[in-house]
């Protein structure tokens, strides 16, 4: 058997295959929005070393508050705060637990953290927990589980560019967009709906669920109580699931304009309308930790509990990060406090780069959440189409060094808007930005 | 439903026809009987029209009705089955879709406006209860009453504890290592077990996905060390990921589609059922091998394997093979793994070589030789079908930690993993406590030696202990397995026969073993037993249980 000297090693037309998954581009990594930030990478601002450096904002990282959390961990019990109270001996328990069903206390301390975040408007089982590597583990394990192959999920345009991957690309579903445009600051409406899943109809396409990200990325708005009453209805009617990413829930700027899906579904009875609600959150956004890779799925399905349980086995949370974050999430007044001073912060930010920009003649949607604005830069085109709109994006990476995200990265329906980070950078990094766009205004108005 | 169109106009008809009892020629009164209608008309006509007709007139009839009846309602729910899940059986575990078909029948009569309020006044919501995919249907069918979950549950129940629960439940059947000397590291190097001196935001940012850098380098030496320094591994050609579920479920996304399958020889890792098939829609099919050769692949039947699967129209894309073996621990021999890339390379497929128990070999005879070693003097067409998973859990006693490896020498591997493992990446504080504790090759040479020699120890004691109960093992060289045969046990040479023994071990025994039905083993009787997690002392009593069970087999039989 297999006399290796026997082999044809003709050419390379023998070269072993890969699957179809491999080979195809539905991780949509080729996209403007990731291509930015190569060019980040290649010439990254610094303050001191780089001054004419490309200035990232296109990331939605915060880091506005690092100094409270690093506060906290220092004075705490800095050795105790990486392996549990037990100090190191508690190493040993920690290296060795492997458990889906993730360490109880940090569970609960996520529950009571996820509480504290909707200010007790409403309560959060820690046996609904289910802890994944990341928001972007639990976005695709939800849609493993909620559809089939060649199903489809509706998703509100302007959507996060990663959805593409993180729903379609293993899971073999489609998106099929819900679109919505400025005539009504991007809202969900009914007809919205209606439309999109007609669409999906048409198509022979069986649509499983909605899902929807709230507070909005990347319009940086929360969405409003009446369309989430409206979306559930609609999800009732047509028998699929909702879910509702609200992984910026934290970054709020005023806690009494966020109303989580999660405040609906607390006063209603009916199991077979609370079963096809599941939130997913993640302490990369409020708390500034995307490294930790901490996320969750919140369902108030126990099937899918159950299967997210077995299934989080492909992604799970590290024992370690799981002690370190328990005591702290689980700290009330801690987490009050932080809570409280990141929402003022990133609000500063927010007021601080819309009226930059106002002043420069640009307008922004109105927002009230999130790490970032969106940006109305229609005017500029000179085509009002998609390539119009990423020859300005080109632009203004190459000559204002600066890396946003155009609107269709997003796919966004109108043309002319893009995303802006504001929380991964200091305040000065912020001003230097501000001062290039308008240095670049100046000059176009001159023409 | 396709006969359908064409016969619509005919049987549309047909049905005036029938109704005036005519087809066809002239025109009598009279309703005729449809079937036979070779008495209305001549010959073949009759007979053919004989059978078109009421098939047509039957089809149309559905048709009609589910047209009438189809609403937004009932579309979601009674299309359930159509969708791509093979594996799943209709509605085990799962509403009962006709319910809410005649549910949403109702909202249409009732005509209320739809309002969240009405919806929760009726006593069915006009949906019922929403469908989840088929991969829910697998985990709520199979899942729970398999041994390897029970008796996971029972261990977590009732544990076992020297002093605390003496009565407990002995876990022998997961392979975690607490053997091991990492934890004195930790104790003597508390500050650089935290972050290496880093303060938090220096590992709270965004990382690769795939892993720093600098823990590659690690890892690449790591694995080096535990080949004896046989290769060098490049760091560049490693992806990390979280665990090794993770590594081998990203190379089944790879290397194969949905549809396709693997050869796997059994008995094997019971995790392969769920890291292989559950999320990929690949298949395994089982290469059995029998005691009567010492549970060694045989090429012979792998290559029958692969032509029935072949004839049945299955494509296989790969072979995976585990390095030490899992359950048996046996070491590979180079001429099996030549013999195996030979095959592989005949039939242009992968090798997917489970080299987790790599820095675990703790036995005399043999040697480790991994599939890196094999490939390293082959041309690079050959090199690219090879790929290794490795574990630093295992090896280090890091279960919780979630940290395995990829190692390809395919760049598009390499690259789809890359991209992959944004969707199961290791946690930073993770990544930074691991360059600490393994980027020394002193410590990593301590920690492998240490290691050997506890297994070692162990594994001789109650192999031992097993032998003198009557209980042989197959000689293992590498890994937390004894391979146990209790053949002579089991009141029936049967499947049933082999559970039945597994019950006794876990209720009477309060041990917890893996069947090898687990396994996926040919031959029932033989039973997976992990003593990593046992000290010396935990030995004996391991073994006065299992005496205990088999005085009550005896007595039985």
């Amino acid at each position: 058997m297999g006399l290796p000297l026997m082999m044809e090693r003709s050419s390379n037309n023998n070269n072993v295959e890969l699957s179809r998954v491999a080979v195809s581009d539905t991780h949509g990594e080729d996209s403007p929005y990731f291509a930015g930030w190569k060019a980040y990478d290649e010439n990254p601002y610094d303050e001191s070393h780089n001054p004419s450096g490309v200035i990232q904002m296109g990331l939605a990282e915060n880091q506005v508050s690092f100094d409270l959390l690093e506060t906290y961990l220092e004075k705490k019990n800095p050795e105790g705060s990486m392996w549990g109270s037990k100090g190191a001996p508690g190493f040993r328990e920690n290296a060795l637990f492997q458990d889906y069903h993730g360490l109880k206390t940090f569970r609960q301390a996520m529950a009571s953290f996820m509480e504290q975040i909707r200010g007790g408007k409403a309560r959060f089982d820690p046996d609904r927990i289910v802890l994944t590597a990341g928001a972007t583990a639990a976005n695709e394990l939800l849609t493993f589980i909620l559809a089939d192959p060649n199903d489809a999920l509706l998703v509100p345009t302007p959507y996060y560019p990663g959805f593409d991957r993180d729903l379609r690309w293993r899971t073999g579903v489609k998106i099929v967009p819900i679109h919505c445009d400025s005539s009504n600051h991007f809202q969900i409406t009914p007809e919205a709906l209606d439309s999109a899943y007609q669409t999906a109809r048409d198509a022979n396409i069986r649509v499983r669920g909605v899902l929807i990200t709230n507070p909005s990325n990347p319009l940086g708005a929360t969405v409003q109580k009446k369309v989430l009453e409206d979306l559930l209805d609609f999800c009732v009617r047509k028998n699929i699931h909702l879910v509702s990413d609200e992984i910026y829930s934290g970054s709020v700027f005023h806690a009494s304009e966020f109303t989580s899906v999660a405040e609906i579904v607390e006063n209603i009875d009916d199991v077979s309308v609370k079963e096809r609600v599941h939130i997913v959150y993640s302490l990369s956004k409020d708390l500034g930790l995307p490294g930790f890779r901490v996320g969750t799925i919140y369902s108030y399905n126990d099937n899918v509990v159950r299967t997210a349980r077995r299934m989080s086995s492909f992604t799970l949370v590290s024992s370690q990060t799981q002690h370190m974050l328990a005591s702290m999430l689980s700290d009330e007044e801690f987490t009050e406090k932080y809570i409280r001073i990141n929402r003022e912060r990133l609000r500063r930010r927010y007021d601080t780069i819309v009226e930059g920009l106002k002043k420069a003649g640009i307008e922004c949607l109105k927002g009230n959440a999130g790490l970032f604005c969106w940006m109305n830069l229609g005017f500029l085109l000179e085509k009002k189409t998609k390539d119009g709109e990423l020859q300005l994006w080109d632009v203004i990476l190459k000559e204002l060094k600066l890396n946003i995200s155009p609107g269709s990265s997003c796919h966004c329906s109108e043309v002319g808007w893009f995303r802006v980070c504001f929380a991964n950078m200091s305040e000065n990094t912020l001003e230097i930005a501000l001062k290039r766009i308008h240095e670049f205004m100046d000059r176009r108005r001159r023409f | 439903m396709t006969r359908t169109e064409p016969n619509r106009s005919r049987s549309s008809n047909s049905d005036s026809d029938k109704n005036s009892g005519n087809v066809g020629g002239g025109r009598t009164t009279g309703m005729r009987v449809i079937v036979p209608l070779q008495g209305v008309v001549q010959g073949r006509g009759g007979l053919f029209l004989g059978s078109v007709i009421p098939c047509a007139f039957f089809y149309f009839l559905q048709f009609y009705l589910k047209r009438n009846r189809k609403n937004d309602e009932s579309d979601n729910s009674g299309e359930q089955n159509s969708s791509a899940s093979s594996s799943s059986s209709p509605n085990s575990g799962l509403p009962d879709p006709t319910r809410s078909q005649s549910a949403g029948h109702l909202t249409e009569l009732t005509g209320l406006p739809r309002s969240l309020s009405r919806i929760l006044l009726s006593p069915r919501n006009s949906g019922g209860a929403v469908s989840v995919s088929g991969r829910v249907n697998c985990v709520l069918k199979g899942g729970d009453s398999s041994p390897y979950y029970v008796g996971q549950k029972r261990v977590e129940d009732d544990p076992y504890d020297e002093l605390g629960n003496p009565d407990g439940v002995i876990q022998l059947g997961l392979a975690q290592n607490n053997k091991l000397s990492l934890d004195d590291w930790v104790l003597e190097n508390p500050k650089e077990a935290i972050s290496d001196g880093l303060s938090i935001s220096g590992i709270a940012s965004y990382e690769p996905s795939d892993g720093l850098l600098e823990l590659k380098m690690a890892v690449a030496g790591f694995m080096t060390e535990a080949t004896k320094n046989s290769v060098t591994f490049d760091p560049s050609q490693l992806v990390l990921t979280s665990g090794a579920s993770s590594a081998i479920e990203i190379l089944s996304f790879c290397l194969a589609d949905s549809g396709n399958a693997f050869l796997v020889p059994t008995p094997c890792s019971p995790g392969y059922d769920r890291d292989v098939k559950w999320r990929t829609g690949v298949d395994i099919i089982h290469v059995p091998c029998r005691s009567a050769d010492n549970f060694n692949m045989s090429m012979v039947v792998l290559d029958r394997a692969f032509y029935q699967a072949k004839k049945r129209g299955v494509r296989i894309r790969g072979i995976i093979i585990s390095n030490p073996s899992n359950p048996m621990g046996s070491l590979l021999s180079r001429e099996n793994l030549y013999a195996l890339l030979d095959f592989a390379r005949e039939r242009n497929i992968h090798i997917i070589s489970n080299e987790i128990f790599a820095g675990s070999v703790h036995g005399e005879e043999g040697e480790f030789v991994s599939m890196a070693e094999i490939v390293d003097t082959e041309e690079n067409i050959d090199r690219e079908r090879v790929h290794i998973v490795y574990d630093l859990s295992k090896d280090l006693s890091f279960p919780g930690l979630r940290s395995a490896a990829i190692y390809s020498f395919n760049e598009s591997v390499l690259s789809a993993s890359r991209k992959l493992t944004t969707l199961s990446p290791v946690s930073s504080p993770t990544q930074h406590l691991l360059i600490s504790a393994i980027s020394n090759p002193k410590n990593v040479q301590r920690f492998v030696k240490t290691n050997r020699q506890r297994l070692q120890s162990i594994y001789t004691e109650l192999v031992e202990g097993l032998k003198e109960l009557g209980i042989e093992c197959t000689r293992s060289n590498g890994g937390f397995y004894c391979w146990a045969d209790m053949r002579g046990l089991i009141s029936s040479y049967s499947e049933k026969g082999e559970i039945e023994l597994w019950n006794k071990l876990l209720n009477i025994g309060k041990i917890n073993v893996i069947p090898g039905s687990c396994c996926h083993c040919i031959e029932p009787g033989w039973f997976r037993i992990c003593f990593s997690n046992l000290s010396e002392r935990d030995v004996p009593v391991v073994m006065n249980r299992i005496r205990k069970v088999c005085e009550t087999c005896k007595s039985q039989n």
